[in-house]
């Protein structure tokens, strides 16, 4: 739903990176994303598509890259990442406590690099 | 040729909303970002908070909804000062929409602003409206994974309100297994179980407003 508004501030700062360096075509864009973020990567790819029709970035590739989530024990501090299955209660490998921990990574949302000419 | 880029693309909503709150913080006013699904109670809790805290603080509203005047005329109705945004179809507020309805409400006074968010307990997680903190409701009816199941909102939230606690004898909602679900994924998240329209519970809830706001007039 948002993913429409996202792919605008996405394509404004394609726009400036790209002046600022004199490139004229836009080959592919790579979107990092964080496991927790919310973004659903289809519909930015839509959105994205649907908002450069006609204009000098259609066809451009995206590529993605998920970060998945890192927390630190809120016990003894070790930084480990929950597998999927584990999203809720999420044993700490070292020393097994399960809750309140704090989210270090895992909400990003950052336009990585750009392949242009 | 490859261009590193590493720009948040987000930044420009960031960028307005961090203006707009140390614009707000400069005049020593607490800013909420109020959030829920449809229903669950957000106008209810201004309605009873605005009425039983008439007395101690200036309280302003900032209402959005997709359509319909409904809220800032029932928030209006305990005496607050109340401004409407329409999004006409657009799931959540952005910090440009509040930062043009704080200059059309007049935030001189103001002791506590509270942004009333589109119901939807997704997209308004994802931008920042110039708030100090994020406040998110959950109702009892609503089914107690409800953490489990939209993590962003209540990782990104100070404050839990369960609200409807009146109504737990008729529904299959554990309070404790809400409650947990939400400090995994959030240890710092203040959690308070009330009813907004018994008045069970308030009296944590203004207490955390007290506090907040006292320190933000330092």
């Amino acid at each position: 739903m948002h993913e429409l508004s996202i792919a605008e501030s996405l394509i404004k700062i394609i726009g400036e990176e790209m002046a600022k360096h004199g490139l004229t075509k836009l080959h592919s864009f790579k979107i990092v994303y964080g496991q927790i973020s919310a973004i659903v990567p289809e519909a930015l790819e839509t959105s994205f598509e649907i908002l450069t029709i006609d204009t000098p970035f259609a066809g451009a590739k995206m590529e993605t890259e998920v970060k998945p989530m890192v927390v630190r024990c809120r016990q003894c501090g070790h930084e480990f990442s929950p597998s999927l299955e584990e999203r809720v209660i999420m044993p700490c490998p070292q020393c097994t406590t399960e809750l309140g921990h704090e989210i270090i990574s895992g909400r990003e949302l950052y336009i990585d690099n750009i392949e242009a000419e | 040729m490859k261009v590193d880029v590493v720009r948040n693309i987000l930044e420009a909503n960031d960028a307005v909303a961090a203006d707009l709150n140390a614009a707000l913080s400069a005049r020593g006013i607490l800013t909420l970002n109020l959030m829920s699904s449809p229903g669950s109670g957000k106008t209810s809790l201004l309605e009873r908070t605005l009425t039983d805290l008439k007395d101690e603080f200036n309280m302003a509203v900032i209402e959005g909804d997709c359509q319909t005047e409904n809220d800032a005329r029932r928030v209006a109705a305990t005496g607050a000062r109340a401004v409407q945004i329409n999004t006409a179809g657009g799931c959540h507020l952005d910090s440009s929409m509040v930062r043009d309805a704080t200059e059309k409400l007049g935030v001189d006074g103001v002791d506590i602003l509270v942004v009333e968010n589109v119901g939807n307990l997704v997209c308004p997680a994802e931008f920042s409206v110039g708030e100090d903190f994020k406040v998110t409701i959950l109702s009892v009816t609503e089914g107690d994974d409800k953490p489990e199941k939209y993590p962003f909102i209540f990782a990104e939230s100070k404050v839990m309100i369960l609200n409807k606690i009146d109504l737990l004898p008729y529904v299959n909602f554990d309070v404790n297994r809400a409650s947990g679900f939400a400090r995994s994924i959030n240890k710092d998240i203040e959690i308070f179980a009330l009813s907004a329209t018994t008045g069970e519970g308030m009296d944590a809830w203004y207490d955390w407003l007290r506090r907040e706001r006292a320190k933000k007039k330092k």
